[in-house]
């Protein structure tokens, strides 16, 4: 089970309230787990990576592991701790004013 | 009793407004998408209860929101668990792709940038969204960088209408100081291939078989801030607005100058008159009076805010060239805010309101044709677009 954590913004939009739980089939990378939270909250489509591109939006980081993974490859192996659940996946949106 | 609902769209949220049709006691919902940028809601003229809400975010993006009850509750078309099975989910509601192919449109990929280098086209939101006037389920989308989209399934899918990015003169269009947004959609109710559209800064441009092929239609305007005052296109308008009983007349408020148009748009001409300046962002038409019509004159350049510190509503009841201050309820001093182009709308109402919000968060209201004012709200974010239905 593949812990998932959302910035406040898309916890309202997908409804839920704290971590979001996925099952990962295969490999568990960025875009395997991008992939499942797409399916399992469709609204979240192009909130996180362009919908055409598949590339991440540019105010938003991927963290794991106290380690930033955003520019790690998409289809690079997430850190064991992240397949086993023992950490969350975070999505953290840049922090700015307005 | 009928009456009104005014539908507000904020930097932070959008705001439902009701009252009755004395529109002396409102009720306020919201925030809806608190925290959210909704530059657009609208209503369908077919189906009340159906909305359609544009909802962004620099960060994550564009959403579609939709309702089917008058905005007390809201969905994403396509958001919801969608499972087929070896398939991805098929909620396409945030997904505006623009149409390169060669079979539906021109595969135009670039316009001028600021610094007058080519730039591709690159999607960023929805400014403006339309529903059709015969079916609740069909709606346009007027988006940033300019193009226009339309949806036949409330929402869910979206195709753009490529003849218009695709017709020739896309190259030369470029952004203004809000960014290149395809910000007005007027649908013709006596033709139903006939749309008017508005882009800064490119101009005006109309179609006369469904969104196919268009043309630009800005002869008479001239805007001395680009190289050739007289270009086809380039201008930086900044709202359209037509009366429904007489579709051919257009007025015009562009980035200076208030127009007019009495043939769709083939030749404008200047009504400016004695606006104390002719600078402005809104425009619009009393209900049943179409030579009355309504600006708000603001400060420019780059001040953007109403000359001497005093909001005033300015109307003319011919047409033009002749306008009076409508100042009685609006502050007449230390006044500041500015009325952006999405923001004033009419209810048809025996005696015709008009409504306009503000940057600083309030949104006035007339229900004498602009006579007197009041205030509805103060305090809320800065307002980004004011629409009204008119309710049985």
């Amino acid at each position: 089970m593949i812990r998932v954590v959302l910035p406040y913004h898309l916890r309202t939009l997908a409804r839920v309230g704290g971590e979001v739980k996925l099952d990962v089939e295969g490999q568990v990378t960025q875009r395997s787990v991008l992939d499942a939270l797409e399916a399992c909250y469709p609204m979240l489509r192009g909130t996180i990576r362009d919908q055409v591109t598949e590339q991440r939006r540019p105010f938003l980081r991927f963290f794991a592991c106290e380690q930033d993974l955003s520019l790690e490859p998409p289809d690079a192996p997430l850190p064991d701790a992240v397949a086993t659940g023992a950490e969350p996946f975070l999505v953290v949106g840049a922090i700015a004013g307005g | 009793m009928s009456g009104v609902r005014v539908l507000v769209g904020t930097r932070k949220g959008a705001f439902v407004l009701t009252s009755d049709g004395k529109r002396k006691r409102w009720a306020v919902s919201g925030p809806h998408f608190g925290g959210w940028e909704i530059y657009h809601l609208k209503g369908s003229p077919v189906d009340p209860n159906r909305l359609y809400a544009s909802q962004t975010s620099g960060w994550f993006g564009q959403i579609i929101q939709r309702s089917s009850d008058g905005g007390k509750t809201w969905e994403a078309p396509g958001g919801g668990m969608t499972i087929v099975p070896g398939e991805m989910p098929r909620g396409e509601s945030n997904k505006f792709v623009y149409d390169t192919s060669p079979e539906t449109g021109k595969p135009l990929t670039t316009h001028q940038w600021y610094d007058g280098t080519q730039h591709p086209w690159e999607f960023k939101r929805v400014w403006h969204l339309e529903p059709s006037l015969t079916d609740p389920d069909t709606v346009y989308a007027g988006v940033e960088d300019a193009a226009l989209f339309r949806s036949t399934d409330g929402g869910l899918t979206w195709r753009e209408l490529a003849g218009l990015r695709g017709h020739g003169t896309g190259p030369g269009w470029h952004p203004g100081a809000g960014g290149m947004c395809l910000h007005t959609i007027l649908l013709d109710p006596s033709d139903p291939g006939r749309i008017f559209v508005a882009i800064s800064a490119a101009g005006a441009f109309r179609t006369d078989d469904a969104g196919k092929t268009w043309r630009p239609i800005n002869r008479g305007l001239k805007s001395q801030y680009i190289p050739d005052p007289n270009a086809e296109v380039g201008h930086c308008v900044h709202r359209i607005a037509m009366h429904r009983s007489r579709p051919s007349v257009l007025f015009m408020q562009k980035h200076w100058d208030v127009m007019r148009s009495d043939d769709a748009g083939d030749s404008w001409h200047e009504i400016s008159g004695n606006l104390p300046t002719d600078f402005g962002f809104v425009i619009d038409v009393h209900a049943h009076e179409p030579d009355t019509i309504y600006v708000v004159p603001i400060k420019s350049d780059s001040e953007h805010y109403p000359p001497k510190g005093k909001l005033r509503v300015y109307r003319s009841r011919t047409g033009g060239n002749e306008w009076e201050a409508l100042t009685k309820g609006l502050p007449q001093r230390n006044c500041y805010v500015n009325v952006l182009r999405n923001a004033m709308a009419v209810d048809s109402l025996d005696s015709c309101g008009v409504y306009f919000g503000t940057t600083g968060g309030q949104v006035f209201a007339s229900a004498d044709a602009g006579d007197t004012w009041d205030p509805i709200v103060r305090y809320l974010p800065a307002v980004l677009s004011v629409e009204v239905q008119t309710l049985p």
